[in-house]
C-alpha cells in the first residue's frame, strides 16, 4: 500500500535501541517500581505485591527461618522466583519506558527549536514571547522567529516551517484566505507580516506537541479502560483459583508454599498484555507522529480505527487539483495543428498549470517552442472581468477563455461562432471537463479540453477501503453531473456535489445519526464546524488557525490522503491490543501443565517422597518440579521484552475483511499462544535444569 | 461401543434440533407480543391473571425495576415454600395430602431445600418418598419447579431485549413475561408431556404406599404419589429434583427406554429453543445458529467422551479381568450403577444432558462412572452452564461469554468491539466480567471452606476420604453453584434414621453453606445479566460493514468455544486434578 502513497515526509525513524533511549528507559524501569505508579495497572500491581512477599520469604529463609506457608523449598528456589517476579515488573516498566523514550527523543528535538524570543508589538513596544496572550498583535520581519501561534492579518511572506514539519522548502503565508495560520517557532524568510496571536501563554502548538509526543498528557482511552477492567476481572478469577488451592492441597495431603502459589498466580494472570498495554497506546501516537500527524488525544487515534465513512475533498485528494489539457477539438474546417499552434501561442506567457499543460500537449502535435521575446508578442493576462487570456502578435489577437466570453468577443469583432461550438462546449462540461475556447480575431478555431485528472492508483485505494469496511464520499463544489462523472471514474462510493460548509456539516450529522463514525480533512475556516463535528477531523497544517483548533488531529504535511494512513494506525493499535490479550490468555494452558504437575507431584504417592499419579501430567517432561516452576516464571517474564518490538511496531493490518482478519489473528495469536509456551518453557527448563542440576 | 449406542446419541441431537427450531420461533412470537395459535385459549386466563396480580402489562420496566419485581417475587416464593415445608404435618393439612403423617424436615435442611427449589437447583439432601408429603411435593416443590424455571427464562428474554433495544431503557415487563412463560410455553408442553409419561407407566395418584410381600417372605413398602405431573416439569424446567430419591432411575419416574429419550428431550428443548428465539429476536437467525453450533459441538464432545469412557470401562476393571467388551445380551462396558433398561449410551447421554443443563436429574449413579466418565459431568459443570444450560440461565450466561468473546475478538479486526452494532465499553465489560466470575467464586470458595473445616468434612462419608471425598465435596458445591442439583452422592447434609423425618437432623454447615452457595450463584448473575441488558438497551447501533466482526459465522463459533474453555472451564482445572483426574489415574474400579 505504501508504495502508491504520495510522498509522505517521514520523520527520521528513531531506533528502538538508540543509546540514550535505552539508558533512560532502564533507569525509568526501576523508578516505575514505585507502588503509586503500579497501582494504576492492576495486573502488574498484583505481580509487584507477589514479588514483595516472595522476597520477604527468601529473607526469612536466608536467616534460617521456614518458608511462609509450609513446604520445604530451598532458599535458592525462593530467591530465583522472587528475582524473576521482580524482573517481570521491571520488564513491564521497560516496555512503557521505551515507548515513552521514543516520544521523548522527539520532544527533545522539538524543545531545542523553542527559543526564547522577544515579540515586537505593533505599537512598537516589546514583550517576551512566553507572555503573549490571545489578541496581541505582533510584527515579524524577515529572519525573525514568529513568537507564537496566530493568524496573519496583514501582508504576505514566505515562512520556513521545517522546525515543525521537517519540510525544508518555505511556504507562503498570507492574510485572508486559507493560508493565514502561522506557528510559533517558525521563521519568516521574506517580507514583513503582522500576526494576531491566537494562543494563551504556554498553550502554543509547539508546547502542546511536545507534551503529546512525550505522553505527559496521556489519559487512558475508553477502550483501554474497558480492556483494563477485563484484565482485572481475569486477575480476580485467578486469585480465587490460587487462594483456594491451598485448602484443596491440604485436604489432599499436599502443602504448597506461598512462593509456589504466587508463582502460579503470576503465571496465570494476563501479565503479558498487562505489561504491554500502555506501551501499545503510546506507540500508536508515536507512529502517527512519525507520519507527521499530531493526534490531540488518544481517543482520536482509537476512533480512527472505527471510521465508517471517509469524507474526501475532491481537489487535491482524488484529483491532482489542476485541470490539464487533454485534447484539442477543432471546429469544422480548422486543422487540428492550427488550433494547437494558436492555443500554444496564447498560452506562452501563461504560467498557470493549465497554461503550461496546453504547451505540453501542443508539443505532441509537433509544434515547436516559441519564444515570447523573438515573437514581439504582447501578453494579455487573465482577469476576472474578461475571463480570458492570450497574446497579441503582429496585430493578431490570439485568445483562449471561457466559452461564452470568447463567443462574446468573436461577435464583437463581427464574426459568428460556428454552430457546432455550443455542442462541444456542452459535451465537455457534461463529462466533467472544462472547455476553453480558442479564437483568432473573429474566428473561433476550436476548444481545448481541460480535464480534471484523477490521481493514479485511487481506484485501488478505494477498493482497499471498501474491503476495510469504509465508505468513501467525495466532497466537491462541482455540479452533480461533473461530480458523478469523476466519482465514477475514481471509484469513490458516493459524492456530495455543490458542497457548501453547511451541506458538509449536515452530511456528517446525518451519517452520525445512523451510528456511523465519520472522518474528514479540512483547511479552511469554513471547514471548522465540520471538522469539529467529525469523529476524526484532520486539519491541514497549512490551514487556518480556526481549522487547526477544530480538528482533533493536525497533519503537518497537509496531505489529504493521509487519512487513510491514520485509519490504518488506529486499526493496528486495536489489533495489537486484541492479539496480545488473546496470546496472554492462551498461554495459560501450558503454564497449568508446567506448574500443576510440579505442585502435585507427591500427591497420593504410594510412598512418601515418591511420585504420585498426577506426575503423568508432566507432558512436557520438565526436569524437576522446581525447575518446571522456575521455567514457567522465566518464560512469563521474558516474553514481555520479546514482545516489546511487536507492541511498539503494531501488528500489521491487512485490508482483507474482518472475517479473514479474525481467522488469521486467532490462528497466530490464539493457537500460537497455546503452542508457544509449551516450546518456550521446555527450552528454558532444559537450560535451568542442567544449570542447577535439579 | 455399539451402533445402537452411537445412533442414540446422534439421533437425539437431530430430533432435538428439529423440535427446538419451531419452538424457538414460537417463543419469539410470544415474547414480542404477537398472536400465536394458542392465543384464543390463553388470552382470557392471561388477562385474568393480570387482574389478580394487579399488574399493568403495558408498563415498561427498566432493568432496576425489572430486577426489583424479580427479587420481590422470589423472596415471597421463598417464604411461602419454607412455610409449606415446615408445616407439612400441621393440623390444617388434610390427611389425604400427607397420608403417612410425615413430620417436617429440620430448619437447616428446609433452608437448603427451599433455596434449592427457588433457584432451580433442586439439590436434595433428602429422599423425596421418605421426607415429603404429597402437599409439599405438589403445592410446594412442583410450583417452584414451574416458577423458578420461568424466572430464568424471563431474565434471558430481558437480556435479549436489552441487546436488541433500539432506544430507551425498557426491558419489558417482568410480570407479563412470567405469566406468558407459564401459560404459553410451560403449560402446553407440560400437559402433553405428562400424558405421554402416564401412557408409558409413570404413576399419578394419591394412594397411600403399597405393601408388597416378596418371594423371600419379607415385606416391601412401595411408594406412590402424583409423580407424572411433577416429573414433566422437573425435566422441562431443568429442575431435576426427583419425586423419589433415586430420581430418574426409578421405574415410576422413568419406566422405559422411550421415556428416557423423551425426558432428555424435555430437558434440552427449552434451553435449545431459546437460542433460536434469540436469533429470531435479533432479526438475524444466523446469530442463533452460531451460538447453537457452539453449544451443540461442546455437548456432542462431552457425550462422545462419556460414552466411550463408560463403554470401554476403567483400566482397573480390565486389570481385574472383568469382561467389558460387547458380548451377546450385554453391551459390555461399565454397567456399575446403571439401569439395564437404559444401557450405557442411555445412561451416559442422560448424564451429559442433565449436567450441561442445570437439570441435575440422574438415571444412573454418577459416582460409579469411570474416572474419565465421571470427569465429564464435572467438566460440564465447570463450563458454568453455558452448554445449553438451565432454562434461560443457559442463554443469559452464554450471552455474557459471547460479550467477552466479542470484546477480545473484536479488537483483533481493528475496531473497538461492537456486538450487534453496539459498542462494548467499560460498563458492560465490568458487569459481564463480574457475572462470569460468580460461579467459579461461589464453587471454589465453598469447596475450600468445606474441605478446610472440620464441620465441612463431617458431610463426607467415611469411605470417601482422599480424592473420592474431594470429588464429592467439590461436586456438591460446584453443582449447587451452577444451580444444577445433581450429586456425586456421599455428601450429606441430612441424617435421617427413619422415614417421615422421625429423629432426623440436618448438618447445619453443609445445609447453610450450600443454601447460600445456591442463592448467591443464582441471583448475583441474574442481577449482572439484567444490568448488562440495561447498559446495552440505550446504545446507538452502528450498521454492520465489511470491517465489522461477524458473530454469526464458524470463526466466531471457534472463538466462543475457546473463550469458554480458557476463561471459564480452565479455572476449575486444579480442582479437577485433585478429584476425578487423580481417581482416574489410580486403581479404582470405577
Amino acid at each position: 500500500m505504501s508504495a502508491q502513497m504520495p510522498a509522505t515526509h517521514e520523520r527520521q525513524a528513531i531506533s528502538l535501541f538508540q543509546r540514550d533511549i535505552v539508558k533512560r528507559a532502564l533507569i525509568d524501569s526501576f523508578k516505575k517500581l514505585d507502588p503509586r505508579v503500579q497501582i494504576h495497572n492492576p495486573v502488574m500491581f498484583v505481580v509487584e505485591i507477589g514479588s514483595l512477599i516472595t522476597t520477604v520469604t527468601w529473607l526469612i529463609q536466608a536467616f534460617g527461618g521456614k518458608p511462609l506457608g509450609g513446604g520445604n523449598e530451598p532458599a535458592w528456589y525462593t530467591f530465583l522466583i522472587s528475582v524473576w517476579l521482580w524482573l517481570t515488573v521491571v520488564f513491564a516498566n521497560m516496555a512503557e519506558a521505551f515507548a515513552e523514550g521514543r516520544g521523548r527523543a522527539q520532544a527533545d528535538t522539538l524543545r531545542a527549536m523553542r527559543k526564547e524570543t522577544v515579540a515586537r508589538m505593533r505599537d512598537g513596544s516589546t514583550k517576551a514571547a512566553a507572555e503573549l496572550t490571545r489578541g496581541d498583535v505582533v510584527v515579524v520581519t524577515p529572519g525573525e522567529l514568529i513568537p507564537g501561534d496566530g493568524t496573519v492579518i496583514e501582508g504576505i511572506a514566505t515562512v520556513d516551517e521545517s522546525a515543525i514539519t521537517g519540510e525544508s522548502a518555505p511556504v507562503i503565508r498570507e492574510s485572508g484566505g486559507d493560508r493565514s495560520a502561522v506557528t510559533g517557532g517558525t521563521r519568516v524568510t521574506s517580507d514583513e507580516i503582522v500576526v494576531e496571536i491566537t494562543q494563551e501563554p504556554g498553550q502554543s502548538f509547539l508546547e502542546r506537541m511536545i507534551a503529546l509526543v512525550e505522553g505527559a498528557e496521556r489519559r487512558k482511552t475508553p477502550n483501554e479502560i474497558a480492556l483494563n477492567i477485563l484484565l482485572a476481572a481475569l486477575t480476580l478469577i485467578f486469585m480465587i483459583v490460587v487462594a483456594t488451592l491451598r485448602p484443596f492441597g491440604l485436604f489432599s495431603g499436599t502443602s504448597i508454599s506461598e512462593t509456589t502459589l504466587i508463582a502460579l498466580l503470576v503465571a496465570l494472570i494476563p501479565t503479558t498484555i498487562g505489561a504491554l498495554l500502555s506501551a501499545i497506546g503510546i506507540a500508536g501516537m508515536d507512529r502517527l507522529v512519525r507520519r507527521n500527524v499530531l493526534a490531540l488525544s488518544g481517543r482520536a487515534v482509537e476512533a480512527s480505527g472505527d471510521i465508517d465513512v471517509l469524507l474526501l475533498d475532491k481537489t487535491g485528494t482524488i484529483t491532482i487539483g489542476n485541470r490539464l489539457a487533454s485534447e484539442f477539438v477543432p471546429m469544422p474546417g480548422v486543422p487540428e495543428s492550427e488550433l494547437a499552434e494558436v492555443a500554444q501561442l496564447s498560452s506562452l506567457a501563461d504560467e498557470t498549470p493549465e497554461g503550461r499543460s496546453i504547451v505540453v500537449l501542443a508539443k505532441q502535435y509537433g509544434i515547436r517552442e516559441h519564444d515570447m521575446a523573438t515573437l514581439h508578442a504582447e501578453f494579455v493576462p487573465f482577469t476576472a472581468q474578461t475571463r480570458m487570456s492570450g497574446v497579441n502578435i503582429d496585430g493578431q489577437q490570439l485568445r483562449k477563455g471561457a466559452g461564452d466570453a470568447i463567443i462574446e468577443l468573436v461577435r464583437g469583432e463581427g464574426g459568428s461562432p460556428p454552430p457546432e461550438l455550443q455542442a462541444v462546449l456542452d459535451r465537455i462540461g457534461n463529462e466533467g471537463g472544462t472547455p476553453l475556447a480558442v479564437s483568432r480575431d473573429s474566428q473561433v478555431l476550436g476548444v481545448v479540453y481541460l480535464k480534471d485528472t484523477i490521481k493514479e492508483g485511487m481506484k485501488a485505494r478505494f477498493d482497499q477501503l471498501r474491503a476495510m469496511g469504509i465508505k468513501t464520499v467525495m466532497v466537491t463544489g462541482d455540479n452533480r453531473l461533473t461530480a458523478a462523472k469523476i466519482a465514477e471514474e475514481s471509484g469513490v462510493d458516493d459524492f456530495l456535489a455543490e458542497a457548501t460548509p453547511e451541506r458538509k456539516l449536515a452530511l456528517i450529522r446525518e451519517q452520525q445519526q445512523d451510528g456511523r463514525l465519520v472522518a474528514m480533512t479540512g483547511d479552511g475556516t469554513n471547514d471548522a464546524p465540520a471538522l469539529a463535528q467529525a469523529d476524526v477531523g484532520v486539519a491541514m497544517n497549512t490551514g487556518t488557525q480556526a481549522a487547526r483548533e477544530a480538528g482533533n488531529m493536525v497533519d503537518l504535511d497537509s496531505n489529504p490522503t493521509k487519512l487513510i494512513e491514520i485509519v490504518e494506525v488506529g486499526k493496528q493499535l486495536l489489533i495489537t491490543r486484541g492479539a496480545l490479550t488473546t496470546f496472554s490468555i492462551a498461554n495459560d494452558v501450558a503454564k497449568y501443565f508446567a506448574i500443576l504437575p510440579a505442585v502435585f507431584i507427591g500427591t497420593y504417592a504410594a510412598s512418601p517422597g515418591g511420585k504420585g499419579p498426577l506426575h503423568v501430567l508432566n507432558i512436557m517432561g520438565l526436569g524437576t518440579p522446581r525447575s518446571a516452576i522456575v521455567s514457567a516464571i522465566i518464560f512469563n517474564a521474558i516474553v514481555i521484552p520479546l514482545l516489546i518490538p511487536l507492541s511498539l511496531r503494531g501488528v500489521r493490518y491487512r485490508p482483507i475483511g474482518a472475517s479473514a482478519l479474525l481467522r488469521r489473528n486467532l490462528l497466530i495469536y490464539g493457537l500460537g499462544g497455546i503452542i508457544a509456551p509449551f516450546i518456550g518453557i521446555k527450552l528454558i527448563d532444559l537450560i535451568v535444569h542442567n544449570l542447577l542440576g535439579g | 461401543m455399539t451402533f445402537a449406542g452411537w445412533l442414540t446419541i446422534f439421533l437425539f441431537a437431530a430430533i432435538l434440533t428439529a423440535l427446538a427450531m419451531p419452538l424457538g420461533s414460537y417463543m419469539a412470537k410470544v415474547y414480542t407480543g404477537r398472536r400465536v395459535f394458542l392465543s384464543p385459549i390463553f388470552s382470557g386466563p392471561e388477562r385474568f391473571l393480570y387482574v389478580i396480580l394487579r399488574v399493568d402489562p403495558k408498563r415498561e420496566q427498566d432493568w432496576k425495576s425489572y430486577a426489583k419485581s424479580l427479587l420481590i417475587f422470589s423472596l415471597a416464593g421463598w417464604l411461602l415454600l419454607y412455610v409449606i415445608l415446615r408445616t407439612q404435618n400441621a393440623f390444617f393439612v388434610p390427611h389425604g395430602l400427607n397420608p403417612l403423617g410425615y413430620h417436617s424436615a429440620p430448619w437447616n435442611v428446609t433452608f437448603n431445600t427451599t433455596s434449592s427449589f427457588l433457584t432451580n437447583t433442586n439439590w436434595q439432601y433428602y429422599g423425596g418418598e421418605t421426607t415429603m408429603s404429597y402437599l409439599s411435593q405438589m403445592i410446594g416443590l412442583t410450583v417452584q419447579n414451574w416458577l423458578s424455571g420461568g424466572v430464568g427464562i424471563v431474565v434471558a428474554v430481558a437480556l435479549i431485549r436489552g441487546i436488541i433495544g433500539r432506544s430507551g431503557k425498557s426491558l419489558g415487563n417482568f410480570w407479563q413475561d412470567l405469566v406468558r412463560t407459564v401459560l404459553y410455553v410451560l403449560t402446553p408442553i407440560s400437559v402433553i408431556g405428562a400424558l405421554v409419561l402416564v401412557s408409558q407407566g409413570v404413576i399419578q395418584n394419591f394412594t397411600t404406599y403399597l405393601t408388597a410381600h416378596t418371594v423371600t417372605g419379607l415385606t416391601q413398602s412401595i411408594a406412590m404419589g402424583p409423580v407424572a405431573s411433577q416429573e414433566v416439569i422437573k425435566m422441562l424446567n431443568t429442575n431435576g429434583g426427583g419425586f423419589f430419591n433415586v430420581n430418574s432411575a426409578h421405574p415410576f419416574e422413568n419406566p422405559t427406554a422411550f421415556t428416557n429419550l423423551f425426558e432428555m428431550l424435555l430437558v434440552l428443548i427449552i434451553p435449545a429453543a431459546l437460542v433460536f428465539t434469540y436469533g429470531r429476536m435479533t432479526g438475524n437467525r444466523r446469530q442463533g445458529y452460531a451460538i447453537y453450533s457452539a453449544m451443540m459441538l461442546m455437548f456432542l464432545g462431552a457425550a462422545i467422551v462419556a460414552y466411550i469412557a463408560e463403554a470401554h470401562g476403567s483400566p482397573a476393571q480390565h486389570a481385574a479381568g472383568l469382561h467389558t467388551h460387547v458380548i451377546s445380551g450385554s453391551t459390555g462396558g461399565n454397567m456399575e450403577g446403571k439401569e439395564q433398561r437404559f444401557g450405557i449410551a442411555g445412561s451416559a447421554l442422560f448424564d451429559v444432558v442433565t449436567t450441561v443443563t442445570s437439570c441435575g436429574a440422574v438415571n444412573s449413579a454418577i459416582e460409579s462412572f469411570t474416572g474419565i466418565g465421571g470427569a465429564v459431568p464435572m467438566a460440564n459443570l465447570s463450563a458454568s452452564e453455558v452448554i445449553f444450560g438451565g432454562v434461560g440461565t443457559g442463554l443469559y450466561s452464554m450471552l455474557l461469554y459471547v460479550l467477552l468473546a466479542v470484546f477480545i475478538g473484536g479488537l483483533m479486526v481493528g475496531r473497538t468491539p461492537e456486538w450487534l452494532g453496539k459498542k462494548l465499553e467499560a460498563r458492560e465489560i465490568k458487569l459481564a466480567g463480574l457475572g462470569i466470575l460468580i460461579t467459579p467464586l461461589a464453587a471454589l470458595f465453598c469447596t475450600a471452606m468445606a474441605t478446610a473445616s472440620h464441620a465441612g468434612r463431617a458431610s463426607i462419608s467415611e469411605l470417601g476420604k482422599g480424592p473420592q471425598g474431594f470429588s464429592e465435596t467439590f461436586y456438591a458445591y460446584l453443582s449447587q453453584a451452577n444451580n444444577n442439583g445433581s450429586a456425586f452422592a456421599g455428601y450429606t447434609g441430612f441424617i435421617q434414621p427413619n422415614a417421615g423425618n422421625v429423629g432426623s437432623h440436618g448438618v447445619t454447615f453443609a445445609d447453610l453453606l450450600g443454601g447460600f452457595d445456591m442463592l448467591f450463584a443464582r441471583y448475583a448473575p441474574i442481577l449482572f445479566a439484567l444490568a448488562v441488558a440495561g447498559a446495552l438497551a440505550g446504545k446507538r447501533v452502528t450498521p454492520a460493514g465489511l470491517g465489522t466482526m461477524r458473530t454469526d459465522n464458524p470463526t466466531f463459533v471457534v472463538l466462543l468455544i475457546g473463550v469458554i474453555i480458557l476463561v471459564g472451564a480452565l479455572t476449575f482445572f486444579p480442582a479437577l486434578l485433585l478429584g476425578p483426574v487423580v481417581q482416574g489415574l489410580t486403581g479404582h474400579l470405577y
